[in-house]
């Protein structure tokens, strides 16, 4: 019964990417590890001394931690949204693009929350935010979406994966101890299909609302404050949209990443590139659009302050990490995605690349100018991070790069039963798109013409 | 209940920073090495504000002590997630150290720049260590302190007056800022005590608020320099 021989297409391509494990897999992963445990090593070093061991001061209270945060943040927003909203619009061509895609969300999401954690100033306090929490804080707000959030983006990434769990419990005996818990005694009977699928389209629904408001509230950290350039209304939009334009952009890197290391040329293929890229054009655009009404309003507003925070990014000191932000959000992608010919692979891999920096920086001119330059008193206090800093930035990174890779090897990173299906149902999704369609044979007058249609 | 404010009549004041050093020594603020004052580390719960306007040759700087505003409306203690900073009833934007978790929301939504953090465990050089007030706790590294209007004097005032069985009188609680000023141009009171000199300059012509327009409402007024 268990013999390769009888294995599906599917098994017998997604299988053993989880089972076998090349060489150079250890070594990233043995680099990535070190660089982790440097990490650790780095807050350790930190925990001991307290935060003088950073770049920070006053008044920049907030630096690469907080960056980070958001920046993570932001990046969570791949998988969690973007697999909802495939699987809500019924897009077929979501099928091996979600589980990929909902691991980004697990392993960022908590990495970004921990940035949070390593930036106060009383870890050993951590759990005062429930013992006495002040309801009237953001960052209270953020505790409270950003837990819902984690907690429903694991279960909406458990819930596909236990048909493939009893998949794997059927096919690799060695590992039935694992995946024999986690298949919860899945068969594949019509009801338990029917169950899951419900399931699955329910925390879809849930979660959609869900993502919005982590971004939205994590924007409000800054915007529910008095401080030029961070008190606008447009930054919970503004936060979402730059989100999902992040979260695309990750998408596509890993994706082309694990199709090379993983052989899934068959399965991801151009034409997921390119309807991503689509997708990311859309983002580009948007994003431009809520950064030029952000920009030109302060301008006309022409408050002294804002004006001050604004000049500094866009003449000022900081006005490098901005300007390269621009480039890297705006011309670049436009015109790499813009253009059919560039919308290849490659192109939308360095056009996501390229995003993610710009991401970051922007990210980073959104905390830091505001608090270089304080209504009173004026400063000369220039940021510069620490190591420890760039260490645990570099930490962050391998240690998301990591569990990405280690997931790859605890499940099919494309969903073994979810291609299957869709193979299953070309026919059923053939009637659907007829269904769309006014009724009628092909070629005949779709019923009687409308009254209004036969005055003219 | 009263409500604390304070009036710093510019006029009067020489910025000879004696409200700074007797603040630091009564408050057990701590030192700062020159680098990490270099990376805006430097401790001071009342500090002089240099405002310069115009340039070289044609300029002119204004110096104005700032201790905590203790606003009415504080922007920093909405945004505490554990209510570690709030507002006491004598009116006093207050700190409560054993709980700070450090996250530094307050400082970042100050707009007059008064919080501060500890970014290591406090250190005194060798003989100040042995001289610290016994009254003010001193803060564990990690927590934001700030200026609390000299609160130690006046749980002793009240003490003191209830010992003595009479009501609290004004001079009985003076914060050290107040009660060093050489030229006297601190006052110190009830801001809603008509008969008290900070109710009556809190009134004058030349008071103003620091960032009025913002809505903290302030309960320190400055009166304005009436010119050379």
């Amino acid at each position: 019964m268990n013999r390769r021989e009888d294995w599906t297409y599917e098994e017998k391509a997604l299988i053993p990417p989880v089972v076998k494990t090349s060489r150079l897999f250890w070594f990233t992963a043995a680099g990535l590890a070190a660089i982790v445990l440097w990490a650790l090593y780095a807050w350790y070093y930190q925990l001991q001394r307290g935060l003088g061991v950073t770049g920070m001061g006053r008044p920049v209270y907030w630096g690469f931690y907080i960056t980070n945060f958001v920046f993570f943040i932001g990046v969570s927003h791949a998988g969690t949204l973007i697999s909802a909203i495939l699987r809500l619009t019924r897009a077929e061509w979501r099928r091996p693009i979600t589980r990929a895609a909902e691991i980004i969300t697990v392993a960022v999401i908590a990495i970004g929350a921990s940035n949070v954690i390593i930036d106060l100033g009383r870890e050993d306090r951590l759990f005062n935010v429930i013992f006495k929490p002040h309801l009237t804080s953001p960052l209270l707000w953020d505790v409270l979406s950003i837990t819902t959030y984690l907690t429903g983006s694991v279960l909406y990434l458990y819930l596909p994966t236990i048909p493939d769990s009893a998949i794997l419990r059927d096919k690799l005996p060695r590992r039935r101890w694992l995946y024999g818990p986690l298949s919860l005694g899945w068969t594949g009977t019509e009801r338990q299909k029917k169950l899951l699928n419900r399931a699955i389209a329910v925390m879809a629904v849930i979660m959609v609302p869900i993502a919005v408001s982590v971004h939205t509230v994590v924007s409000w950290v800054f915007a529910m404050t008095i401080q030029p350039m961070w008190h606008s209304s447009i930054f919970g939009p503004f936060f979402v949209v730059g989100a999902i334009y992040s979260g695309i952009a990750a998408i596509i890197v890993a994706m082309a990443i694990i199709r090379k290391g993983c052989h899934l040329e068959a399965f991801l293929k151009p034409l997921h590139f390119d309807y991503l890229g689509r997708l990311l054009l859309v983002m580009t655009l948007l994003w431009t659009y809520f950064t030029f009404a952000e920009y030109i309003t302060t301008y006309y507003g022409n408050s002294p302050d804002e004006i001050r925070v604004m000049m500094s990014k866009l003449t000022g000191p900081f006005a490098p990490y901005f300007w390269t932000m621009v480039i890297c959000c705006l011309p670049v992608p436009l015109v790499i995605l813009g253009v059919k010919r560039f919308r290849t692979i490659t192109g939308t891999v360095i056009a996501s690349l390229l995003i993610n920096v710009g991401m970051w920086l922007e990210r980073f001119t959104i905390v830091i100018p505001t608090l270089s330059n304080p209504r009173i008193p004026r400063y000369n206090v220039h940021y510069t991070p620490s190591w420890v800093e760039v260490s645990l930035m570099a930490g962050c990174f391998a240690l998301f790069i990591l569990v990405y890779m280690g997931f790859t090897k605890l499940f099919p990173i494309i969903s073994i039963w979810e291609i299957e299906e869709g193979r299953e149902g070309v026919q059923e999704t053939a009637e659907r798109l007829e269904s769309y369609l006014p009724e009628g044979e092909w070629g005949e007058a779709a019923g009687p013409v409308p009254a209004a249609a036969s005055i003219a | 209940m009263p409500r604390y404010g304070m009036v710093i009549d510019l006029d009067r004041c020489t910025a000879c920073q004696a409200c700074v050093v007797a603040c630091k020594v009564e408050n057990n603020v701590p030192f700062t090495d020159p680098e990490a004052a270099a990376k805006g580390r430097t401790m001071l719960w009342i500090e002089l504000l240099a405002d310069i306007e115009g340039s070289f040759p044609s300029l002119r700087a204004s110096l104005k002590p700032r201790p905590c505003l203790m606003c009415d409306d504080p922007p920093c203690t909405k945004v505490c997630p554990v209510n570690a900073t709030y507002q006491n009833p004598d009116g006093i934007v207050a700190q409560i150290y054993p709980r700070c978790i450090g996250c530094r929301y307050c400082t970042n939504a100050c707009p007059y720049g008064v919080k501060l953090f500890n970014w290591r465990k406090p250190e005194w050089p060798k003989p100040m260590a042995e001289g610290l007030d016994p009254d003010v706790s001193v803060r564990p590294k990690g927590v934001v302190e700030k200026c609390t209007f000299c609160h130690q004097r006046l749980q002793a005032a009240r003490e003191r007056a209830a010992w003595e069985r009479r009501p609290m009188r004004e001079e009985d609680y003076q914060p050290a800022c107040a009660e060093v000023c050489p030229p006297n141009a601190i006052s110190f009171g009830d801001l809603d005590d008509e008969k008290s000199e900070v109710h009556r300059l809190s009134r004058h012509d030349r008071a103003f608020r620091l960032l009025a327009e913002l809505g903290t409402k302030p309960k320190v007024y400055f009166l304005r320099e009436v010119g050379k």
